[in-house]
């Protein structure tokens, strides 16, 4: 009875969660329901008996990828995270939801039909013994059968740092002028559609004004972006 | 009544197909980034329900490994959408098309 009672709670609140991450218009609340949603899953783990796993969810999901996640939309300010009304196809809409019918229908239907989900097979991990604590199978398993691929997860983390630092770093300044040049492009050919497709004079002053403003603060990248937000 | 895998399964199912959805709907980079991650969660679920289930400790591991890749996929996916909205600060998937993709 209790576990009944700790799955439902666990599930209201995952599902609560994910339908606030699609929903909630406001990027920092989108965050804030996927801790809902990990902590929920991080429930379930532990009525499942993965302990170690609820605990490394808690810890490297909820205190850090969201964490990071946070950081950014703070780095890049909220205002222009939260263009989110959806500026989306005609189709996009119903499209999306038949699609969801569809999967979750049969996936829930496969579930349902198939009564014992177990084929009989043998694993490669090896059987959970109930005498040994979690942590402890996990290890073996982790250290033992598949320790080339832990291996290669360390490879996969350093080319995730590398590629973090080299994509945050500060462009030296010849790029920067390169990318002073594409914004400008960008800017042109938005101004040129904006205009094709009002027939009206729509300009944009953001346009004009950003790159001498750039020009004059070489050492500042956000300045002219706060101008240039402000002059829209 | 008693918890089976069954109701593990469908509630896996169920925020995998929300995260898609998620993924299909929302324009801004960010919220595609965690519509990801609760996709990823929902698989995660139904790993460690199999593990259980199949009374093996692979699923677990596997778990392990997700964990693993999506830490990777955040920083790398962070580090892009910070270089695109800096060129571009207001910039949505819709016009991240540089890539030709």
């Amino acid at each position: 009875m209790v576990e009944v009672v700790v799955f439902v709670l666990a599930a209201a609140v995952c599902i609560v969660g994910a339908l606030g991450v699609v929903l909630a218009r406001n990027p920092v609340h989108a965050a804030l329901m996927l801790v809902m949603t990990l902590f929920g899953i991080a429930v379930l783990f532990v009525a499942q008996e993965a302990h170690f796993l609820a605990v490394v969810q808690v810890i490297v999901y909820a205190g850090a990828i969201v964490v990071l996640i946070l950081f950014v939309i703070m780095l890049l300010g909220v205002d222009e995270a939260r263009d989110l009304q959806l500026r989306s196809l005609p189709a996009q809409l119903p499209a999306a939801l038949i699609f969801a019918a569809v999967s979750a229908g049969v996936l829930v239907t496969v579930v349902i039909s198939v009564d014992d989900p177990a084929t009989g097979l043998p694993g490669l991990g090896g059987a959970i013994d109930e005498s040994v604590p979690n942590v402890e199978q996990l290890a073996i398993s982790l250290f033992g059968d598949y320790v080339y691929a832990f291996e290669l997860t360390s490879v996969l983390l350093v080319i995730a740092v590398v590629s973090a630092v080299v994509l945050a770093r500060r462009p030296s300044r010849a790029e920067r002028a390169d990318l002073e040049a594409l914004r400008a492009e960008d800017m042109a050919a938005a101004e040129a559609e904006a205009e094709r497709a009002d027939g009206a004079d729509y300009d944009q002053p953001a346009g004009d004004d950003e790159p001498a403003g750039d020009d004059e603060q070489p050492t500042d990248d956000e300045q002219p972006a706060d101008d240039e937000q402000i002059a829209r | 009544m008693e918890v089976t895998a069954n109701w593990y399964l469908m509630l896996g199912a169920v925020i995998f197909v929300i995260g898609a959805v998620g993924l299909l709907l929302r324009r801004n980079p960010l919220v595609m980034l965690m519509c990801v991650e609760l996709m990823l969660n929902g698989v995660n679920l139904t790993f460690v329900t199999f593990s259980r289930e199949l009374g093996d400790i692979a699923g677990q591991t596997v778990v392990f490994f997700v964990l693993v890749v999506a830490a990777a996929e955040v920083v790398v996916g962070l580090g892009l959408i910070v270089a695109i909205l800096r060129r571009r600060p207001e910039a949505t998937a819709d016009d991240l098309n540089m890539l030709r993709g």
